[in-house]
């Protein structure tokens, strides 16, 4: 008889920390100690804390050892499952020391603000495997649906949930299904938008590779309600391990019968089909998908039609994201009522969002709206480290914009954000301390924008790119305070007249910085400085001769031989020519003589 | 899948293996001394006797096992939490009793008086 249960995780970020050869080693432990049936080790979705992955979580201690590595497994085995001694040095619950008593996991600074609804099975059960999502509820609510419900009651539902899309622009999902199923003709279909391209957001994959039954189960429900027998799962091909689970998801609910004709016995029939994407991030843009879909180049087409009333095929079609879809299931078990009681009055229910950039806790975090982004970054999050100064955050991606020390206190919705200049978009959530450059941040999202369009339309393809131009002058210091004007009338010019949602919202990151953090961009144009020490062209690099020590180990770090003495005689001294800035004298230096300027 | 009764059944299935990772309200909790001492007296049976029989019955009781408690003569040592948080400490457990107090004390809720440390500690 099992008495532990070792799920170990298995989402991307635990794969690339060997997690793989974590469960071999736990098995042959294991074994070699005569404990296999005893104890049992499982691969499980993501458990959140990525930034110190592989986590191995422990049932029914409900433990979480973070950072396991293969040596560590022995000590494991031994002295917790065999001694029954949890291992302290490798645990993520807090402890007490004295007392040795551990502290509930959700009780820890990381957890305890949480609350998982898109997230609830992820690192719970076993992806690869139907029978535990079933054992958690899994499949009832397409039961219930199939076998209680009118589509149009289902739709109410959803209605009434308050329901926002998670994807970016946050509209009503009801609404959106009340359109299609609004349309004639029995011929319609039902997309899942898995197409997650915003720099740093990992949320659509986590979902996918820890509970990808959630997103079929949803699938379904949404067929059933607009009247659609057929949908597609839009997933771009760098997502292998994502790719994986879902056939072999697909696969098993064929098996059952979950997916395919007359469901549950009734009437209704659906199958799924995946469909991969190349990775251009404009097709994660509804019409340019459904181009993708039908094999033509993923390009926007101006809208209306909606894919609502004409989508892929040129049929009826509705296109939810991954983490819309992982909602559904939960609100029709439970109700509009119990999802409208978390959250705000206008964005109910929660958010995932991942923490990236300077801050402790790297992964992925499940908030009811409504928290505020201090309570993320600081509570959750655990703030910036190496002490640095926090200096702003970056929401929305490519799309959003940047968010102050004193927007902190805001709490997280779809409109709060948006009145600020962001906007939530998919959930990343990139932390910024003071040695990053605003400048440089606008000019990377803008980077990523000029690589990205699509070229159908010229404000994008032409506008984004001349921005791109404008923004690196600033950056190489040959800009001047004409050139900020320009580039906030072109970015205004792009928002009014871009084809789509890309081009339409690519300056935001822009504006954004010019209106919140103008200071660091005209110290980048009228005294030709970096204050975070970024850029590299404003910056440079000098030895305080009379201070020199002469000892010459700035001169060996050197990669550009640009720096000149002679050891014990002559104080060092760097030519400005041919210095690259690299920073390694300064890091060379034991004397801190050396200064970036 | 040809009807709602046939997902109950292999949820059912399903949920005898993974118990432990419900989210169901645990009524007990059982810890049994594991450290050298405990293993040598015959903890590893009591513990396996629990966990069978916790399983048969399907009850509502989390079993986990813990280190050394301190009183090496009176292994194996099994204490058993309440809701509330109240500990009963049974002690010299073999596997006869513990099929006692999974019955006695888990099932129907009374402390077994004879085999506890001697007193009842809130």
């Amino acid at each position: 008889m099992e008495r532990i249960q070792v799920l170990v995780c298995a989402g991307t970020g635990c794969t690339i920390g060997n997690s793989g050869e974590l469960i071999e080693a736990f098995q042959a432990e294991i074994k070699s100690l005569g404990l296999e049936k005893e104890i049992s080790v499982l691969r499980t979705g993501c458990l959140g804390l990525c930034g110190v992955g592989p986590n191995v979580s422990i049932y029914p201690d409900n433990i979480i050892y973070k950072s396991v590595k293969v040596e560590d497994v022995k000590e494991i085995v031994m002295e917790h499952f065999y001694k029954g001694r949890p291992v302290h040095r490798l645990m993520l619950n807090e402890s007490d020391e004295s007392t040795n008593e551990i502290h509930d996991i959700n009780n820890t600074n990381f957890y305890k603000k949480q609350k998982r609804i898109a997230l609830h099975n992820c690192g719970v059960i076993d992806p690869e495997n139907i029978q535990e999502y079933i054992a958690k509820d899994g499949y009832f609510a397409l039961a219930k649906a199939l076998t209680e419900m009118t589509p149009q009651e289902v739709v109410d539902v959803i209605k009434e949930s308050g329901l926002r899309g998670r994807g970016g622009g946050g509209f009503p999902t009801g609404l959106k299904w009340q359109f299609a199923l609004n349309e004639p003709g029995d011929e319609k279909y039902v997309i899942c938008n898995a197409d997650e391209g915003d720099p740093g957001a990992f949320m659509d994959r986590s979902i996918l590779e820890g509970n990808p039954h959630s997103v079929i189960e949803a699938m379904a429900i949404a067929g059933y309600a607009i009247g659609a027998k057929y949908g597609y799962i839009y997933i771009r091909a760098e997502y292998p391990i994502a790719v994986e689970r879902l056939k072999n998801a697909i696969s098993q609910a064929k098996e059952l019968g979950l997916l395919g004709q007359n469901i549950f016995g009734t009437e209704f029939s659906f199958d799924l089909e995946i469909r991969l994407g190349a990775g251009a991030f404009v097709c994660g843009e509804e019409t340019a998908l459904i181009q993708s879909i039908e094999g033509e180049r993923g390009m926007p087409k101006p809208k209306p039609p909606f894919p609502a009333h004409k989508g892929v095929w040129g049929k009826p079609t509705i296109i939810n994201n991954v983490e819309t879809y992982a909602n559904i299931a939960q609100i029709i078990m439970h109700g509009s009522d119990w999802f409208r009681s978390i959250g705000t009055e206008s964005s109910p229910g929660t958010k995932v969002f991942a923490l990236g950039g300077k801050i402790v806790n790297t992964g992925l975090v499940e908030v009811p709206m409504g928290t505020t982004l201090r309570e993320v970054i600081y509570e959750i999050g655990g703030g910036c480290p190496n002490r640095k100064r926090f200096k702003a955050v970056q929401t929305g991606g490519p799309s959003g914009g940047c968010l102050t020390e004193k927007q902190l206190d805001t709490p997280i919705g779809f409109d709060e954000l948006v009145k600020l200049g962001s906007m939530m978009g998919s959930g990343g959530m990139i932390v910024l301390d003071e040695d990053n450059c605003m400048v440089d941040v606008a000019r990377f999202y803008m980077d990523f924008i000029v690589d990205e369009s699509c070229g159908k339309c010229s404000p994008c393809r032409i506008g984004t790119k001349r921005m791109l131009e404008l923004l690196i002058d600033i950056c190489e210091g040959r800009g001047t305070m004409e050139t900020l004007d320009e580039l906030e009338l072109l970015a205004k010019t792009i928002q009014d007249t871009a084809l789509c949602g890309l081009g339409q919202s690519a300056p935001n990151p822009v504006l954004s910085t010019i209106s919140q953090f103008r200071d660091e961009y005209i110290a980048h144009i009228v005294d030709k400085k970096c204050p975070a020490g970024v850029c590299k062209a404003l910056l440079s690099y000098e030895i305080d001769e009379e201070k020199c020590r002469k000892c010459g180990l700035c001169a060996r770090q050197c990669p550009a031989n640009a720096i000149d003495g002679t050891l014990g005689k002559v104080p060092y001294h760097i030519d400005q020519e041919k210095c690259i800035k690299c920073g390694n004298c300064l890091k060379a230096c034991h004397f801190n003589v050396i200064t970036r300027k | 899948m040809k009807s709602l009764e046939d997902l109950k059944k292999i949820r059912e299935e399903a949920q005898n293996r993974m118990t432990m990772r419900l989210d169901d309200e645990q009524k007990y909790r059982v810890v049994v001394g594991m450290a050298t001492c405990g293993i040598a007296a015959g903890a590893r049976p009591v513990l396996n006797t629990i966990v069978e029989e916790v399983a048969k019955e399907k009850l509502p009781v989390t079993v986990l096992q813990t280190g050394c408690i301190g009183l090496y003569t009176l292994e194996p040592i099994v204490e058993v939490f309440d809701k509330e948080g109240n500990k009963t400490t049974y002690v010299l457990v073999d596997v006869e009793k513990a099929k006692e107090i999974v019955r006695r004390h888990l099932i129907q809720g009374e402390v077994i008086e004879d085999y506890t440390v001697g007193k009842y500690k809130k």
